[in-house]
């Protein structure tokens, strides 16, 4: 599934990188722990996360994962934006808590495993 | 530290609780070995190696350099930093053992998997570490 098309299924804010909303999306992780992201999140994967800092934006890029939701609403840190938007790394807000949200996405053929 | 063998290497400077910058020294040697054209499974071990290593730096040392350098057969990643050094290294190599602070790991760090993600990523795997001086680590992934 395109993440485009999540965007729309799950009514998610894109906060950056729009012009890069094709990307095909392969799989899911869900984490707040970096290591653990950097050790076992796959290359185009969406992650889910509750992290803001800039951070989140190195560990996509270093992943080349789809995309990363944060769940909860929360408010990506500006400088966190700006570093997504520098490599084009989209950034999206879900309404949803992280269960709620992931069940979604299982549901539309998402998959945490490979 | 430059061989004769080499087609590239390069060093960058890693400050100490700079966490607004974190990441980015392993996103620029990232960059480059894609520029030069390394094998994608190559470079993501790689990224992984720089970002925990950079992470290190940046949580419990004051300052440190990440070097790496590139020859026909393999990459070495060389991180040096001034800091307090790691007084049990077979303690700090357990998975989930970690010195980070409650502040640190509120952002999602100290997950007490840096060096065990570090090892897993590498082919050749040396630490060295003096309490009050600093730490030395390098790998060796072959290409």
């Amino acid at each position: 599934m395109k993440l485009k098309e999540l965007v729309e299924k799950l009514d998610l804010e894109v906060k950056s990188a729009s012009g890069n909303l094709e990307t095909e999306v392969t799989g899911g992780y869900v984490s707040d722990l970096l290591s653990d992201v950097m050790a076992n999140c796959k290359k185009g994967d969406i992650w889910v996360t509750l992290q803001i800092h800039p951070n989140i934006a190195a560990v996509g890029t270093l992943k080349e994962l789809a995309g990363i939701i944060i769940n909860n609403s929360r408010e990506p840190e500006e400088e966190t934006l700006k570093k997504a938007e520098g490599e084009a790394l989209p950034i999206l807000i879900s309404k949803l808590p992280a269960f709620e949200l992931v069940g979604r996405m299982y549901e539309l053929g998402i998959s945490g495993l490979r | 530290m430059v061989e004769e063998s080499s087609i590239f290497g390069k060093g960058f400077t890693v400050r100490g609780g700079d966490f607004a910058n974190a990441g980015e020294v392993s996103c620029k040697v990232r960059n480059i070995l894609k520029e030069i054209g390394i094998n994608s499974d190559i470079i993501r071990r790689v990224a992984i190696v720089a970002y925990e290593a950079e992470m290190n730096v940046v949580m419990y040392a004051r300052e440190g350099t990440l070097s790496f350098e590139v020859t026909p057969d393999r990459i070495k990643l060389v991180m040096e930093d001034e800091g307090n050094g790691i007084e049990n290294i077979e303690l700090a190599m357990q998975e989930g053992y970690s010195t980070a602070t409650d502040e640190i790991r509120e952002m999602g760090f100290g997950a007490g998997m840096g060096l065990p993600n570090i090892k897993k990523n590498s082919d050749d795997f040396k630490i060295n570490s003096i309490v009050g001086k600093g730490t030395r680590v390098e790998v060796t992934i072959s290409t």
